[in-house]
């Protein structure tokens, strides 16, 4: 099923399109910001510490240039005395309190700031979880996973960081740019502007940098993911490549990818290098030009030397952070755009969700009945997956579904549990429209085996308990007995507490389908749909799978969907789909002796040796 | 990492040891991570040669860098002391000449800057760059390269992490590495410019930098700690919203999403504590530099200031000691930063060097030939024995013929040998006795790339690339026209289904060709070993279920693809062996029959008690079965 929908869905889901012009940008910085303000006293403690740092920050030039002045005082006449001693001790220990101070305030200005980005992203971590849990399988079919982790990893921390490194960071360069000009202009304003005039053009600067580094590392990381595709394409194809001695081809592909994403990186080192020094340049060049002024004002007695190491320091306390004015304006644009994507993530409407008076299902005889259903997916209403179809299973029945490959039988299995939700018709489980009850009940009463059976990175136990997490461990081997799993998992290092999937042991098509099986075995389904479950495992197997199922398929409607005739012929009633129509209906026999598509799928598949052999160059 | 923040086990979260009621026991979120060790030796004197190795290249770039940040340091240095020249040559009434000449020399000064710093930046920035890629493309090189009997063994996921994760480490350090020369140099500097102003000043204020580098060396194992800590929260976290994602279905079809919600709530909460305890160890070092910073200043105003007074020494050494101040705590807070650098660069260029490392068996020989095109197609075993591991023999004094032209069927049960065997022409694997022959040349004595151009593969899972349809289908001859690509597709039967898609034979494959269905991935590899066209044909024909339209598409096109060429084929169907010239019967790694179908039934051995089981398939014969008929014909 997933195949149908992917090829033919368009990827403009509402997740990828991005934050477009100033007004959207600006909504969605405010909703982040009125994010922050639901924990107020964190925000209070952060910016109050930025606005006492930079004060406590502004001080010390100005303290430094008092006591250089103090040492000034007793040149003229006579020697030291204790009075002057006294004022520098007060001047030292004042410098020492206030570094002291500001030490503090800056850390408890970083902490409550980062403390409050960290609250934030775990509000958005879960919801965002919450969220991917519950959309409907319509939205997973249009989203690429990789986007959906995009989001929730680097857009999260995008959104995550906009506190920290931009809205306290705004509020601090203000104060300490704002407050230092002040305190330099209304010393001298001449030596004031000049000794600020470094900050537009680093500022500046500092901003394009940033962006543009950004900018450039998004591309970098695009052309990076191609040379890892073009990688791991190649070492997962390895015996293709060898095979066809294909390698001189393969260095070729990795080199024209290589040298691309090392044209950027190159780009990259540029643009920080020149920026950087600059940025260095501009602010020597100030500082040059303060020397210079400065200098002939002391000459003129304008100024003391105090004034001119107070206005010196200043210019090196503003210094990092006016460097920093671009970090400050990223993470604004990185939370605008990663913002945008995060919340038209949590925005996302839930199509299959609980009707407003859904009631709990209610399980008596275990009837399933399809009435005239029809099912197209969303905005493809012109090309139906299924018409009409019609049929009914009572418990202890099997219905056998068979049909070519994107007839719409495997629809027919995500409809039950309400993956998708019908379009025309109406399913009812002991007469109840599966619509009008709660899902997690619908859930547990329908189990489905799907082809392709996921797997957890866990203990092969945790898997085979999936659904049944409560379970003991002797339900558990009892489970993966029937399924013929048993045996193979005690051979394993860990027996049942083997670690399978992605970065576990890698268990085969067929084992994996028969813990599929194992896990719906330890479930108390009404319905269970064995989605072609078992196609990759052997027919012998399959039979004795079969065997060990009977006594749970005995109080249940089972549900076979498979294009292997041996898997299905036993059916109490066998659809025949094609282009989501049922075009045949009965038994084994019955269809067998209407002569139809059924008996020519039959014949194709239980003779498969005659007159379909290779002839080959003297044509026996 | 205290044990109760370990990431991997949600039942020590919040509440405590107990199990309860939201939390069941068979239940986990988020997968067992395994973690690289990063705690290692900081120095390894081979590791450090081997990388050089890769610098070596660059040594002259490296060198102009390093010099560059030698005089960058410099004029860094320089300043202050400018600055204490102007403010002890203006004093009031004396004529500007000198400041004058400070001008000229800070302006000066600042160009050097300016050029030296932009310098040692780019140059070292892309030097390390540089150095990145030759690594990767030396790894990638090497694995095009190494026997197979490791790529088997190796998960993709894991060499690729080395590919990426592992030389980004490398090249952290490199370009670490030189600022660190700049850190010492400027510390250096620093002590030596400021007892040269004054010695006992420059004693005394320097004494707060033994401090300082006391507490940062205590503070840093345990900071350290606490941010592995939390960067293994993180990735505990995302790896749950990662199994989230793909694993979405089998949630929502099992009704899971109450209880993983409340175990990743665990696990996202483990990350804000971890989180929060990280920034707190980062951030206790702000007041402590801060507070040692003032001390500093305040020993250069008290000790220096009545110096001043004294007339011992000029206002402007006063000056520019503060200068200083600001600068030496700096360069100690990367200095032991690149400390944990290094250690992760020496453990990744370990995993590095272990991949650059993994031997190569199988080589051309120096006076390999070319296998030609004119050669008969012939494939030949003589006495072949052979085994990935010592004493597990997987083939053992096997021998048969495959005539030019003629196709064979390799027969048998799983684990008897087949694989290996048509892996052998290939010489993926070097036979450890016996030999095998291709057009009647030992494959040893024949280039690699010439048995690739002659015998074309098709592998059991049908792996396509990325690209479009045609390149897939021209993958084994890049010099194939479109003419040539589509009369391989029609012969084939794809042709069809091809122009079908989007935009034909331009239409971008997903990954893997993710986007067709797996018969449609068979058909295009059979197009793709036509187009190679190749005078003999190794085929692992395919035991996956298809629909029967399909298979008959599929028998089709096998027996147009093995015209005229010697092939070789795994079969796993009836109607394949049965069609095959000759049957060669493999159990547990001997030729146990050989003939064709009718000779094999006539002869009443293996083969015939099998085929008389009426399985569809050899495959699905079950193991009892199969040792039945074993027993039955020894005693016949």
């Amino acid at each position: 099923m997933r195949s149908d929908a992917v090829g033919t869905s368009s990827r403009n889901s509402p997740a990828h399109v991005a934050a477009s012009g100033w007004g959207r940008s600006l909504l969605t910085l405010r909703r982040i910001t009125v994010m922050h303000l639901r924990h107020p006293w964190q925000v209070a403690f952060a910016i109050g510490s930025t606005f006492l740092a930079v004060i406590l920050q502004l001080l010390i030039p100005q303290l430094l240039g008092r006591a250089i002045d103090q040492t000034q005082t007793t040149l003229g006449g006579g020697g030291v005395t204790a009075a002057a001693e006294e004022a520098l001790w007060i001047s030292a220990l004042l410098l020492l309190a206030v570094s002291a101070l500001r030490g503090i305030f800056t850390m408890t200005q970083n902490y409550f700031a980062e403390a409050l980005g960290h609250h934030v992203g775990y509000e958005l971590r879960l919801a965002c979880y919450d969220k991917i849990q519950r959309l409907s399988f319509s939205f997973h079919d249009q989203v690429h996973s990789g986007d959906l982790i995009t989001i929730g990893m680097l857009d999260l921390e995008g959104v995550r960081m906009y506190f920290s490194t931009g809205l306290v960071r705004a509020c601090l360069l203000t104060m300490l740019i704002g407050i230092g000009a002040y305190m330099l202009i209304s010393t001298d304003a001449v030596l004031g502007v000049l000794a600020l005039s470094f900050v537009p053009f680093v500022g500046w600067r500092s901003s394009v940098m940033q962006l543009r580094l950004r900018a450039t590392w998004l591309d970098l990381q695009e052309r990076l993911s191609v040379l890892s595709r073009v990688m791991e394409e190649n070492l997962g194809g390895i015996r293709v490549v060898r095979a066809f001695a294909a390698q001189d081809d393969e260095m070729l592909k990795f080199d024209q990818a290589s040298n691309t994403a090392l044209i950027l990186a190159h780009d990259r080192v540029a643009t920080y290098a020149s920026n950087t020094s600059a940025m260095s340049l501009s602010f020597f060049a100030s500082l040059g030009l303060v020397l210079w002024v400065g200098g002939n004002k002391l000459i003129a007695d304008d100024i003391s030397i105090g004034t001119l190491t107070t206005f010196l320091t200043t210019m090196t306390t503003l210094q990092i952070p006016v460097r920093q004015i671009g970090l400050m304006a990223n993470a604004f644009a990185r939370a605008s755009t990663c913002g945008s994507r995060l919340f038209g993530l949590l925005d996302q409407d839930i199509t299959v969700r609980d009707a407003p008076e859904a009631r709990p299902l209610e399980i008596s005889d275990g009837a399933l009945r399809f009435d005239n259903v029809s099912f197209a997916y969303r905005g493809l209403e012109n090309r139906p997956v299924l018409r009409n179809i019609s049929f009914e299973a009572r418990r202890g029945e099997t219905v056998a579904i068979v049909g070519p490959p994107g007839s719409g039988k495997s629809t027919i299995a995500h409809l039950v549990p309400r993956f998708y939700d019908v379009t025309d018709g109406t399913i009812t489980l002991d007469g109840q429209d599966i619509r009008r009850v709660t899902l997690a009940t619908l859930r547990k009463a329908v189990a489905v085996v799907q082809q392709d059976a996921f797997l957890f990175t866990t203990t092969i136990e945790n898997n085979i308990a999936y659904g049944d997490p409560w379970a003991k461990a002797q339900r558990v081997e009892r489970a993966s007995e029937s399924a013929q799993l048993h045996n193979y998992i005690l051979g394993l290092p860990a027996g049942y507490k083997t670690v399978v999937g992605e970065r576990g042991v890698s268990l085969s098509g067929g084992q994996r389908q028969r813990l599929a099986i194992a896990r719906i075995m330890m479930l108390h389904p009404s319905v269970v749909i064995f989605d072609d479950s078992t196609a990759a495992i052997d027919a012998a197997t399959e039979q004795r799978i079969r065997t060990a199922m009977r006594l749970f398929a005995k109080d249940r409607v089972t549900i076979v969907i498979s294009h292997r005739l041996s898997s299905l012929m036993y059916a109490d009633q066998i659809l025949f789909v094609d282009n989501g129509e049922i075009i045949e209906r009965g038994t084994h026999q019955e269809l067998l002796a209407k002569r139809g598509r059924y008996k020519a799928l039959h014949d194709l598949q239980m003779r498969p040796a005659d007159g379909m052999a290779i002839k080959n160059g003297d044509g026996r | 990492m205290s044990q109760e923040e370990h990431a991997g086990e949600p039942e020590t979260g919040r509440n405590g040891d107990h199990v309860d009621r939201k939390r069941p026991p068979l239940a986990v979120v988020g997968s067992h991570r395994i973690d690289e060790e990063i705690f290692g030796p900081v120095f390894d004197k081979m590791i450090i040669a081997r990388i050089w190795a890769f610098v070596r290249p660059y040594r002259a770039k490296v060198a102009i860098s390093a010099s560059a940040l030698l005089i960058f340091t410099g004029t860094q240095l320089l300043i202050p002391l400018i600055i204490h020249y102007v403010i002890d040559h203006s004093k009031r009434g004396v004529d500007n000449s000198a400041l004058l000449a400070a001008s000229g020399a800070f302006l000066l000064a600042i160009l050097v800057n300016f050029a030296t710093g932009y310098i040692q930046e780019a140059v070292v920035g892309k030097a390390a760059e540089n150095v990145l890629f030759d690594i990767r493309r030396a790894m990638f090189g090497h694995l095009q390269v190494v026997s197979l009997s490791f790529m088997d063994k190796i998960e993709v996921g894991r060499l690729m992490s080395r590919l990426q994760g592992d030389v980004n480490s490398i090249q952290e350090f490199l370009e670490t590495s030189l600022f660190c020369i700049g850190d010492i140099a400027l510390i250096f500097g620093v002590v030596v410019v400021m007892l040269w102003l004054d010695f006992s000043l420059g004693l005394l204020t320097l004494s707060v930098l033994p401090i300082l580098l006391i507490i940062r060396i205590t503070w840093l194992p345990r900071a350290r700690q606490a941010f592995m800590a939390a960067r293994e929260t993180s990735s505990a976290a995302n790896g749950a919203l990662a199994e989230a994602i793909h694993g979405v279905r089998a949630v929502q079809s099992m009704d899971r999403q109450q209880v993983n919600l409340v175990l990743y709530d665990d696990k996202a909460h483990a990350n804000l504590r971890t989180h929060l305890s990280a920034d707190r160890y980062a951030q206790v070092m702000v007041p402590t530099v801060d507070g040692l910073t003032g001390l500093a200043m305040a020993f250069v105003i008290v000790v220096g200031g009545s110096m001043v007074m004294n007339g011992r020494i000029e206002a402007g050494v006063l000056v520019a000691d503060l200068f200083y101040i600001q600068r030496f705590f700096d360069p100690i807070r990367s200095l032991t930063m690149h400390y944990s650098i290094m250690q992760r660069c020496m453990a990744s260029g370990r995993r590095l060097i272990d991949v650059l490392d993994i031997e190569i068996d199988v080589r051309d020989k120096p006076d390999a030939q070319a296998l030609s095109a004119e050669m008969d197609g012939a494939i030949e075993f003589k006495n072949v024995t052979f085994s990935y591991y010592p004493d597990l023999p997987v083939l053992k004094d096997v021998s048969f013929k495959v005539n030019p032209g003629e196709t064979a069927a390799l027969v048998g049960p799983t684990g008897s040998g087949k694989s290996s065997a048509t892996a052998l022409v290939h010489r993926f694997y070097d036979v450890q006795q016996g030999q095998v022959l291709v057009g009647g040349h030992d494959v040893r004595d024949l280039t690699q790339a010439s048995l690739g151009r002659q015998i074309a593969m098709v592998l059991q899972e049908p792996f396509l690339f990325t690209g479009t349809v045609f390149e897939n289908i021209r993958y084994g001859r890049r010099q194939a026209t479109r003419q040539q690509v589509i009369e391989a597709a029609k012969a084939v039967g794809a042709h069809d289904f091809i122009m079908s898609l989007a935009n034909g034979y331009e239409t971008q494959l997903g990954e893997r060709g993710g986007n067709l269905s797996i018969g449609q991935r068979q058909l295009l590899s059979f197009a793709r070993a036509l187009v190679a066209d190749a005078k003999i044909l190794v085929l692992d024909e395919a035991t996956a279920n298809v629909d029967s339209d399909t298979e008959m598409q599929i028998q089709k096109a096998l027996t147009r693809l093995l015209k005229g060429r010697t092939g070789l084929v795994i079969a796993h169907r009836l109607a394949t062996i049965r069609g095959a010239d000759r049957i060669i019967v493999l159990r547990h790694g001997q030729v146990v029959e050989t003939g064709n179908h009718a000779e094999l039934i006539a002869m009443g051995g293996f083969y015939s008690s099998l085929y008389n089981l009426n399985y569809a398939s050899f495959d699905d014969i079950p193991k009892e079965k199969l040792d039945a008929a074993a027993s039955a014909r020894f005693r016949s």
